[in-house]
């Protein structure tokens, strides 16, 4: 019998949830590998771990990981993940959740969580398109794409995460995509181990549903464009300013150490309660 | 040797309603408030910012909606806590939603709604008691739910210990209803001693983490709940689930957690129905009322007394489940029973069911954001 050797089986439930729902091509797996070798590197213990999901395929990652796992409501993850931080300080809470979950129904919330700056790691998998209600537009469509609701080409400009977050007070703002499986790593773990809130976008490739409507003709196409047309943050001159030739870059964006509301609360708490620990 | 009795620290305090809810929470054990501000809800958010901080380990943050809100005190709940927040009516059809995700992961939590005016914005400072039915059907698919009410400011003290009491009991979020006026009055109140006062807490397991069954059909059909970070790593879902609390379809395995659902309230029947009783014993009129307007319907009962009308009074504590054998008993027994109520019908409604065409039901009516008057209920019971 073949040795089960590979570290993702130590973190996978064996007990029910497999197959899983991720379809060939689908970068969300190559997110999830990141997301455990990120746990394991950091030494973690599973039972201080919560992975909180939203609605979608990305959600269903909560139910494939032994942690302690949350699926939530759609658009609505953070606010359960801030609910847990607030209530037990000492977990490392992981928010996984889609574009359309993050950035459309649960802006607000996003928005939100970055200016408290609530210690929780919020991981974005960006796949541009509603993929398990079969193709819809999200709003992280680039402008002019089609989808099962824009058969046009989108009219609307799609949100640029990096920018929104950064600019409602997150402290580690990052995006990789799921061709950069090593730099995911270190972006992964750089944002669990951060203070306060940690934001980590990532392009993860949707053949089915969004390849194959966009002129992309295979799955292969799709991480080939993510390799040719991404550039290094660090390489830009002015790491604000858009490269003029179109590349997206990746990277971290933001990386400042301040307190996480909880570490804030808490110390405003002890304080109150005159025992200066 | 006499015993040494220990000194009863109650507390007397001249509190709103909404005051005493808090009291009622922190009394509880509620460590956790997450809450957006809306009136006539507002003033039990700021006891709660007030006071959670000073307790040990309380923890109080204002979100950013009611969405929000009820995601957090989830959260807080799977994590352990105790956990409540407060709306009115349009926080509350905001909160539907994570109501049933409550329902459907066996949440333990407390959900207080101040009733106001309605429908949509309505009348925000003015009384009603428009939600009864949201509070029973607002949220999606079929569940069951415990919904509370309270009728004077002692009985919000002593309903919010109540409905944290079953939400932990039962694992199940509990709807504590009030309106404007019994939140909003300001009345003389015994807050007791800690130590006379029956608290519960939810079971947690105690078998080894690799035997623990999240979602188990136990006797009382209330799974053990282990908190998020205790070495049981479960998964928690609002999608029907199995015993391990993983997804499923499979018919058997989603009818077992639908029943278990249903049951674990409807065999406990006897223990959550709560209503009072005046004057019922030779009542040939029954008034059936809740939340300020009982206080009305006792003067009325009284002055029909003093005119010699045999009028009597059932106070509803409980709205949900109906407290069916305390209504049917009047239905029987008397010849009218009068339903008086800030809405156009929500709780008639139920006495009507109940009724099934046996007596005379009188309603009174009001939706112009006025409480009903004892004389009112007088004219109707002479």
């Amino acid at each position: 019998m073949a040795d089960v050797t590979q570290l993702i089986h130590d973190y996978l439930r064996h007990n029910k949830k497999f197959p899983h729902v991720f379809c060939a091509g689908c970068g969300h797996g190559i997110v999830l590998g990141s997301l455990i070798r990120s746990v394991h590197a950091l030494g973690l213990p599973k039972d201080d771990v919560v992975l909180v999901a939203g609605i979608g395929c990305s959600g269903r990652m909560a139910v494939y990981v032994d942690f302690n796992t949350v699926h939530t409501t759609h658009g609505r993850a953070l606010t359960f993940a801030t609910g847990i931080k607030m209530a037990n300080p000492k977990l490392k809470v992981i928010c996984v959740m889609g574009d359309g979950d993050a950035l459309s129904i649960g802006g607000n919330h996003l928005i939100h969580a970055a200016r408290r700056n609530i210690g929780v790691t919020a991981l974005i998998l960006n796949n541009h398109i509603y993929g398990m209600t079969g193709g819809q537009c999200s709003s992280a469509t680039p402008q002019g794409d089609i989808s099962m609701t824009t058969p046009f080409g989108s009219l609307e400009k799609s949100f640029d995460i990096m920018d929104m977050c950064k600019a409602a007070g997150a402290s580690y703002v990052a995006r990789g995509t799921s061709f950069h499986a090593i730099q995911m790593d270190r972006l992964i773990s750089s944002a669990i181990m951060h203070p306060g809130f940690s934001v980590v976008e990532v392009f993860s490739p949707c053949p089915t549903q969004y390849g194959r409507k966009n002129k992309f003709r295979n799955a292969v196409d799709m991480y080939k464009w993510l390799k040719s047309n991404t550039v290094k943050v660090e390489t830009l001159k002015d790491p604000d300013q858009k490269p003029a030739d179109g590349r997206i870059p990746i990277g971290v964006f933001r990386d400042v150490e301040e307190p996480g509301l909880e570490e804030r609360y808490f110390e405003l708490q002890r304080k109150l309660m005159g025992q200066n620990r | 040797m006499a015993v040494q009795r220990k000194k009863r620290k109650r507390r007397e305090l001249f509190a709103l309603g909404n005051e005493a809810v808090a009291e009622g929470a922190l009394l509880a054990g509620c460590s956790f408030y997450a809450g957006y501000p809306i009136t006539p809800s507002t003033e039990i958010m700021e006891v709660m910012a007030n006071r959670l901080p000073l307790i040990e380990d309380g923890v109080f943050i204002q979100m950013e909606d009611e969405i929000a809100s009820m995601g957090a005190t989830i959260g807080a709940s799977l994590a352990g806590r105790k956990a409540m927040t407060a709306t009115s009516g349009p926080g509350f059809a905001l909160m539907q939603e994570h109501i049933g995700y409550a329902c459907m992961v066996e949440a333990p939590l407390v959900v207080v709604n101040v009733m106001r005016g309605g429908p949509s914005t309505g009348l925000p400072t003015s009384p009603a008691q428009a939600d009864v039915q949201m509070a029973r059907w607002g949220t999606h698919g079929d569940h069951p739910i415990i919904v509370l009410s309270a009728s004077n400011v002692q009985e919000c003290l002593e309903m919010t210990v109540t409905a944290f009491n079953f939400a932990e009991k039962y694992r199940t979020p509990v709807i504590l209803l009030l309106d404007e006026v019994t939140a909003h009055t300001r009345e003389k109140i015994t807050v007791p001693d800690p130590d006379e006062v029956e608290i519960l807490s939810r079971v947690e397991p105690t078998v080894p983490p690799e035997w623990f069954k999240p979602y188990a059909d136990t006797a009382r059909g209330v799974p053990a709940m282990a908190p998020i970070g205790s070495g049981y790593r479960t998964h928690v879902t609002g999608l029907t689930h199995d015993v391990m609390g993983y997804p499923t379809q499979r018919p058997d395995e989603v009818k077992d957690a639908m029943l278990r659902l249903f049951r674990k309230i409807d065999q406990y029947y006897g223990d959550i129905q709560m209503s009072d009783e005046y004057m019922l014993d030779d009542a040939e009129v029954a008034v059936v009322a809740y939340g300020s307007v009982a206080r009305s319907a006792h003067l009325a009962v009284e002055q029909a007394r003093e005119r010699g009308a045999k009028a009597g009074l059932l106070t509803l504590k409980t709205l949900f489940p109906f407290p069916r054998p305390a209504v049917e008993k009047l239905t029987h027994r008397c010849h009218t029973v009068v339903v008086p109520e800030m809405n156009m019908g929500q709780m008639s409604r139920e006495v009507k069911r109940v009724n099934n065409g046996r007596t005379k039901v009188r309603t009174i009516n009001r939706v112009d954001g006025q409480i009903i008057t004892p004389s009112e209920i007088l004219k109707a019971i002479l």
